[in-house]
């Protein structure tokens, strides 16, 4: 697939490198026992390490090493048994140390990749170069008074995750669906809760053009960048932006930019005589991690079933296509909600495509109206299976189905309840379905006697004529095979 | 009325020949009367008042139990304020205490107040103080003497008997040269023996908290209550205290101390020599093997610790921004400018220098030059008394090449001010443990010390060997 898109004289390739900051699902900061969870009142969740007072020093929390660890095997990358947390020093009003403790020359994880689907059912691998822990800062908040600015402690200290990804990313879909991807791994070992609305995740891009076959072009780098739709309009009008500019024979300098969500524009953070000088070195208040390859084996044996597994076995056991499992597993709720389905009952392990349709369509648009997660589903997965058993079994059909759907969403009674309570039973009684057709074509002679003269389309008006008279409980099937038996009787 | 020794304190106060109050209002007295020595930041009454009160409700068999002990400005105290010696924590009153002043506090000791020291403890003679030079109590009344630095409030305390402990923090010398200008013992332990939690950090890899007192024994006895491991100091050993005090053994037969040639410096006075020449003598005759050796790299200490201690405090120092606690200049416009005026206005000029230095060194481009070289640079120090230590217990040398100078000299030639470290980085950069004990006097009366330096975590040796030096004046 050509990612390859036109400027106005030649054609141009996007190179785009991500780096995801995800927050490690943890319930204390990464050197520091204070609480991280979201939207408490400001600077409530603020100990003394994270306010950096006077003689306090970081303690490394364990369980989000195990969850950087976790992460980094599911991202099949290398675990460091060795790695080092340094200093990044900045001042800034929401950095109360005046230093990140971050990772720069020996991350935690290293080289490792990622793949990602295409809708044609083709996959690419996107290669990561790293992962490494770091603090998040606190937050400024500008808006509440016209004259001071108030500093937020509650975030700062959060422990973060950096995944960073090689160049290998060529368009904006690619790095929504790596995104994506990223998002779900990270979800299923349950090491981020993956919410970008809460700033869980976030992203810097990385992105230059080339012509195709050249050189990597000199990048710029958006910043912080909180969701896909606002990571790809940064990434195409970023692109364009560059590629404007070479084509009039300028070059790009290589920039910190923010992206504007109002606009839709980025705009220099900062020119370069400003540009930081981190002056990293490894932190003294905190020895080098060295960590045992037993932990590390031991992790390896709690890692779930991830995303590509279970896409594999979609594919395998239920015959669905690879872009139909990659969507079904994408989201592990969704994933976990129909395994549940098929579990419910073995004869729908023949309709997994029924039951991937019916869960990604009809199930999602009830809950998306709602605003419903999927785990928090109205209708069971056990009562989902039993309707497209019933389906199956042609004792509704499709049609009748989806208003017992919704109805089992305001309800949520057994559909086999809702059926018989509303008389919604499919008919399959051959003399029942015969004594409809009958009343039909004796109603609609003339009809009738234009089906026989070749008027052929005719039959879809008597199908649903008779479908009305039945309320829309006839067998379609046998109602056809009666339909078009008892016409061609008449001629 | 003078007290000799903790122990002798303790008895009297077992024997109900004095009571916690009066040794208060004892330790009150004489700090009013030495209030021109400027030797504590902060000292109040009402403070210690309220001490007495708790303190006496303790049981007896409290370890420290009345025991006045003045405590270095540096450490974070809940009942008094911090300063660091620095305009720019001028009125900080911490929430909490630190590590090594709460066991203090558990073991009954009696804070008489927190002492004057340089400025972050940035210096080596306690007058790049916010708040003023200390003076050495030992100076004749022409010529004010220097105490020594960083600690230098901490050990003028215990010279003018205004306590009889006092805590100290030693980064490349701290504690050993004020101790040793100002004629007490001072010891700093094994990096890690005792935890750093609540000291404000100079320079973290090297920084220790350590002991001044008026004996070896005394020593022994308050570092066996500040040690201890920390788990909320990642760089504090787990390991047993030994009881020191209790297996102070002054036995030097079978012993091997060495004696490195390369503390023989250009430049020092004989009157140091001489005092090492009679240490020399004295552990030789009380059976002790003496030992030449090398220790080759040292003549690169000095550098390898100019590099390293103000690069850490370019960092550490960071956080004293205006923003949250300390100082604040108010008239700032903008984020950028209250950093500045903050701290061009907070901090001092030798801190200033340090961070210049420490930032310099850090930067990109100079990094691998200077911070990283300084790095292996130290390795090899620590290998060169690793080495040394195979065949020795002890090392045996001066502890500053000179005794007390005039306060005002050396004011303006940091890099003369410097040279005081000389015989204390080393150990300092290898984190081994040393003590500095006051050994013989130069022609002008003023206290000269020596300094042991032992293998990590063996504090007993070197308190073994003091305990034995020092009877030779008692």
């Amino acid at each position: 697939m050509s990612n390859f898109v036109k400027g106005n004289k030649y054609e141009w390739e996007i190179v785009i490198g991500l780096e995801i900051h995800a927050q490690v699902k943890s319930n204390s900061k990464l050197f520091s026992n204070s609480s991280t969870a979201f939207g408490s009142n400001p600077n409530s969740q603020v100990s003394l390490v994270d306010a950096a007072m006077p003689g306090m020093l970081p303690v490394i929390n364990s369980y989000c090493i195990e969850q950087a660890i976790k992460t980094g095997i599911g991202l099949k990358a290398k675990i460091n048994n060795y790695s080092v947390f340094d200093r990044k020093n900045y001042f800034y009003a929401d950095l109360p140390q005046g230093y990140q403790i971050s990772q720069y020359k020996y991350p935690i994880v290293g080289e490792g990749k990622v793949s990602i689907d295409f809708k044609d059912g083709s996959s690419k691998d996107i290669r990561i170069v790293r992962l490494h822990l770091e603090q998040d800062a606190g937050k400024s908040l500008h808006d509440q008074n016209p004259t001071k600015t108030y500093v937020d402690l509650n975030r700062s200290g959060v422990a973060l995750m950096e995944i960073v990804s090689e160049p290998d990313i060529r368009s904006a879909d690619e790095a929504g669906l790596y995104i994506n991807k990223i998002r779900s791994i990270l979800m299923y070992l349950d090491t981020c809760d993956g919410n970008m609305q809460e700033g869980s995740l976030r992203a810097d891009v990385n992105i230059s053009v080339r012509k195709p076959g050249e050189d990597f072009g000199t990048r710029c780098e958006i910043k912080n960048l909180n969701s896909i739709k606002f990571i790809k309009q940064a990434i195409n009008y970023e692109a364009k932006r560059q590629i404007e500019i070479l084509e009039e024979g300028g070059t790009i300098q290589q920039n910190t930019l923010l992206f504007n969500t109002n606009s839709g524009k980025t705009k220099p953070m900062r020119s370069k005589e400003e540009a930081h000088d981190y002056r990293y070195f490894p932190d003294p208040d905190l020895l080098p991690l060295e960590i045992d390859q037993k932990i590390i084996d031991k992790l390896v044996k709690s890692i779930p079933e991830l995303p590509d597994e279970r896409k594999r076995k979609y594919a395998e056991e239920f015959n669905l296509s690879n872009y139909d499992a990659s969507v079904l597993t994408a989201d592990k709720s969704v994933s976990d909600y129909f395994d549940s389905v098929i579990k419910s009952d073995k004869a729908l392990i023949d309709s997994a495509k029924i039951v991937a349709n019916w869960i990604t369509t009809e199930l999602f648009s009830l809950l998306k109206e709602k605003n419903i997660e999927i785990s928090n589903s109205p209708i069971s997965s056990e009562y989902l299976g039993k309707l497209i058993k019933l389906i199956k079994e042609n004792i509704i059909s499709g049609k009748i189905a989806k208003d017992v759907l919704i109805e089992m969403f305001e309800s949520k009674e057994e559909p086999q309840i809702i059926i018989e309570k509303k008389g919604l039973r499919q008919v399959s009684d051959t003399s029942e379905i015969e004594n409809i057709v009958d009343e039909v074509l004796h109603e609609n002679q003339k009809m009738v006697e234009q089906y026989l003269s070749g008027k052929d389309k005719l039959l879809g008006f008597f199908v649903g004529q008779c479908m009305k008279k039945s309320k829309g409980k006839a067998n379609p099937k046998i109602l056809n095979d009666i339909l078009k038996l008892k016409l061609s009787k008449k001629n | 009325m003078e007290f000799k020794s903790i122990n002798q304190l303790k008895s009297l106060l077992d024997e109900n020949k004095i009571s916690v109050k009066e040794i208060a209002q004892t330790y009150i007295k004489k700090i009013k009367e030495k209030k021109d020595l400027n030797i504590f930041i902060y000292f109040d009454e009402n403070i210690i008042d309220d001490q007495v009160k708790e303190i006496e409700k303790l049981p007896n068999n409290k370890k420290l139990k009345g025991i006045p002990i003045a405590v270095k400005d540096l450490f974070c105290t809940k009942n008094m304020p911090t300063t660091a010696a620095s305009k720019i924590l001028e009125n900080f009153n911490p929430t909490y205490e630190s590590f090594v002043t709460q066991k203090l506090i558990n073991e009954g000791s009696l804070f008489v107040g927190k002492t004057n020291l340089d400025e972050f403890a940035m210096g080596s003679a306690t007058n790049t103080s916010y708040f003023g030079n200390t003076i050495n109590p030992l100076s004749n009344h022409d010529i004010p003497l220097a105490p020594g630095g960083s600690s230098g409030g901490s050990a003028a305390a215990v010279a003018a008997d205004l306590c009889l402990g006092s805590t100290g923090t030693d980064t490349g010398g701290s504690i050993r040269q004020p101790a040793s200008f100002c004629g007490v013992v001072g010891i700093k332990p094994t990096y890690g023996l005792c935890s750093r939690w609540g000291i404000a950090a100079f320079a973290s890899s090297l920084d220790q908290a350590g002991i001044f007192s008026k004996n070896v024994t005394d020593a022994s006895i308050l570092l066996e209550e500040i040690a201890g491991h920390d788990e909320r100091d990642s760089t504090s050993s787990n390991v047993a205290i030994p009881n020191y005090s209790k297996q102070l053994n002054s036995d030097l037969n079978g012993k091997t101390i060495g004696i490195p040639k390369e503390y023989t410096v250009d430049g020092i006075s004989d009157e140091i020599n001489a005092v090492w020449d009679d240490a020399i003598k004295s552990l030789e005759k009380k059976g002790a093997k003496i030992k030449h050796i090398s220790l080759p790299h040292t003549k690169y200490a000095l550098p390898t610790y100019y590099i390293i201690a103000p690069a850490e405090a370019s960092s550490n120092l960071a956080r004293y921004d205006g923003v949250k606690y300390g100082f604040r200049a108010e008239e700032a416009k903008s984020l950028d400018e209250m950093y500045e005026m903050t701290r061009s206005e907070g901090f001092g000029k030798e801190v200033k220098r340090r961070i210049l230095i420490g930032t310099y060194v850090l930067s990109a481009g100079y990094y691998d030059a200077y911070y990283l070289k300084a790095q292996k640079v130290r390795k090899l120090i620590a290998n060169d008394f690793i080495e040394t230590f195979k065949d020795c217990e002890l090392i045996l040398t001066p502890t500053a090449p000179s005794a007390a100078f005039p306060l005002n000299e050396k004011q303006d030639d940091p890099i003369k001010m410097y040279l005081n470290d000389v015989f204390t980085v080393p150990a300092s950069l290898a984190g081994i443990p040393g003590i500095s004990i006051p050994y013989g006097k130069n022609k002008s009366g003023l206290p000269l010390g020596i300094q042991l330096l032992g293998k990590h975590f063996n504090e007993q040796e070197i308190f073994n060997a003091a305990f034995a030096l020092e009877k030779d004046y008692e």
